[in-house]
């Protein structure tokens, strides 16, 4: 009977292999856009992991993840250094990142942190970071880039940078008395930290010294070596990673800091922050993923219309299959089981189509938009859709299958 | 015995409001081979979808092997008809994109016992009519006229039926083919010995046939109409 389908097809193979062709091309968006959408999601999850608490100045949860992780605009407030030294020796605290924002080089955000950082810092399934080039800063002028940041900006070990006051490339305030040494180069994370300049937070308060409400306001004539940097003493930070010894403390610790005395301060669970800020973006790939529906379904109606039109043409076939004992049963389901074939060939054909287009591009993806896309597309909502798109072709291939059903049930022996 | 015994049968098209086919009585007797003479839209088809149970009586009794056919659900009906009746038609017999091989195991499938001595079997009947067992694996539309219905009456026979029907299974060939499609059709027929009703209005053939019957004859749902007319 397979075989009887599958030569059928093939001897109006014209008109089939069009529909394959369409119905590839629909598969092909259908799996695609699902796929660098589970991809974008779980990069986008998978951007800091095994952090327990995120705590910044008061603000709303999605602020203070885009601005301390994303590094997407800026803090409304910083944190006192007290008041970090104080959460971060309380004793369910594990481990704590300083995090220091709001300076610039090139438009690359510039990260002040400590050592902690390189030691306790994870994303993606409790990665950690690792060198591709040198090793964390050890003086207090020393950067450490992100991947893209070197790949973009062609830096290498030794090199000196200057940093910008604010962000942005144009701005007009260079922190130019203090150049920085590259001592490290990270290797790709497929995050932010891969945009991201990291130097000491002496460091930061090094190319403050006095400055006062983002103007320099005494030129103090610091030079690196000088002996006072060594001395220096963060004052504020803009927000801090928290690693709890037991995972228990996470919602005692965050209601303390919540309603910290000192100053008005937020902490939040970073994934449960990054779940609903996903659900924002989430929207415009539903969107997509609506688009990408009705194509499949336009290409499945077209298969529909390509065997209703063929059973004009098949008429006698048909009525031959009858005269020599088939029922008519096996009239429906030689269609379905037609249609059933064109759409598994044209799902094969598309996986393979995306399979081999994202190996084709992953390298560039990755290289110029910091994608990390895998090439095999392995998301459960994708089977979902194959799934689905085989039963729906099934469902829609119904029509032209019963008519040619109804059409044997009182089919006579026709000799022309 | 009868193999086909109708009584009193009467037959009207859907959205028809006369009837095509109204017969008191017709015997075959096993083994017997009928010349079915009778113009177009005689009944002749009519008779034909009948008989092989593609369409059912509305009144009488249509026995065939002492089955009534109406009696077997339409699932019985067609794999009754695989097993019981074989059909030659006039043209168009074969699935074109099937290869001989393929078309002949097809009709052995419907019968729901597909034979054990397929091959063989399938083998003796080209060679009793004729054909290159070459063409085994040859497509249907890839052969000529006269070996396609040669191809025809093996695949009407694979299943050892007991009534052969063939509906003007000559008229699209030339006189040559035609006289060696007879014969060769006559000769497969007597070693199988099953019954056979020839549809034709070619009267020349009625000379290999044992019983002859005018269709117009016996139906009077076709006096009707030509006392009207």
């Amino acid at each position: 009977m397979f075989e009887v389908a599958l030569s059928s097809l093939w001897s109006r193979r014209g008109s089939v292999l069009l529909t394959v062709a369409s119905l590839s091309i629909s598969m092909v968006i259908v799996i695609g856009v699902e796929h660098i959408r589970a991809q974008a999601e779980s990069s986008f999850v998978r951007t800091i992991s095994n952090v327990d608490l995120l705590v910044g100045a008061r603000t709303s949860q999605i602020n203070l993840l885009l601005y301390s992780v994303f590094r997407i605009g800026n803090a409304t407030n910083n944190i006192r250094w007290e008041s970090y030294e104080d959460i971060a020796t309380r004793s369910e605290v594990s481990w704590s990142i300083p995090l220091s924002l709001g300076d610039s080089h090139q438009g690359y955000r510039v990260l002040g942190t400590n050592l902690q950082y390189f030691e306790h810092f994870r994303y993606g399934d409790s990665q950690e970071l690792q060198f591709s080039e040198g090793e964390p800063f050890s003086d207090v002028l020393h950067a450490v880039l992100g991947s893209e940041v070197a790949n973009s900006l062609g830096y290498e070990l030794g090199r000196e940078l200057i940093l910008s006051h604010g962000i942005g490339n144009t701005s007009f305030v260079n922190h130019e008395n203090l150049p920085f040494t590259v001592s490290g180069i990270l290797a790709p994370t497929g995050t932010p930290v891969d945009r991201t300049i990291h130097v000491s937070l002496q460091g930061i308060e090094a190319i403050h010294l006095g400055w006062q409400n983002g103007a320099q306001v005494a030129a103090l004539g610091l030079e690196p070596g000088d002996q006072r940097l060594e001395d220096l003493q963060p004052t504020q930070i803009t927000a801090m990673l928290l690693g709890l010894e037991t995972p228990m403390a996470v919602f005692g610790l965050q209601r303390a800091i919540n309603n910290y005395p000192r100053e008005p301060l937020t902490a939040i669970l970073p994934a449960v922050a990054l779940g609903e800020l996903w659900q924002i973006i989430g929207t415009l790939e539903g969107l997509l993923s609506i688009i990408s529906i009705l194509v499949l379904t336009a290409s499945l109606l077209g298969l529909s219309t390509m065997l209703l039109s063929s059973l004009r043409e098949r008429s006698r076939e048909l009525a031959l299959y009858r005269a020599i004992g088939a029922r008519p049963s096996f009239i429906l389901l030689i269609i379905e089981l037609e249609a059933l074939s064109l759409t598994v060939i044209s799902v094969f054909m598309s996986y393979l189509l995306v399979v081999a287009g994202l190996a084709l591009t992953q390298s560039w993806l990755s290289e110029n938009f910091a994608l990390v896309i895998e090439v095999w597309p392995t998301a459960s909502s994708i089977w979902l859709y194959i799934g689905g798109a085989i039963a729906a072709s099934a469902a829609l291939s119904l029509i032209p299958a019963s008519i040619a059903y109804s059409r044997s049930l009182g089919h006579v022996l026709r000799s022309a | 015995m009868s193999i086909i015994s109708i009584e009193n049968i009467r037959y009207t098209w859907p959205r028809s409001d006369s009837p095509a086919l109204d017969i008191s009585g017709l015997w075959v007797e096993q083994g017997e081979t009928v010349f079915l003479r009778g113009a177009s839209g005689s009944g002749k088809s009519t008779l034909l979808g009948l008989l092989a149970g593609t369409l059912t009586v509305q009144s009488g009794t249509l026995k065939i092997l002492d089955t009534e056919l109406i009696s077997l659900s339409p699932r019985e009906r067609d794999s009754f008809r695989a097993n019981n009746i074989g059909i030659v038609f006039q043209q168009f017999n074969l699935i074109p994109f099937l290869t001989v091989e393929g078309n002949l195991r097809l009709a052995g499938r419907f019968s729901g016992e597909p034979r054990r001595d397929f091959r063989s079997k399938s083998e003796d009947l080209l060679k009793a009519l004729n054909l290159d067992l070459g063409l085994l694996q040859r497509r249907a539309d890839t052969l000529s006229v006269g070996q396609q219905q040669r191809v025809a009456i093996a695949r009407a026979l694979i299943n050892d039926p007991e009534l052969l029907l063939a509906d003007e299974p000559t008229s699209a060939l030339d006189a040559d083919t035609r006289d060696t499609f007879m014969s060769l059709l006559m000769s497969v027929r007597d070693a199988s010995d099953c019954t056979m009703i020839f549809a034709s209005h070619d009267r020349s053939l009625m000379k290999y046939f044992d019983t002859e019957i005018e269709l117009s004859e016996f139906n009077r749902a076709q006096e009707g109409k030509a006392s009207r007319v």
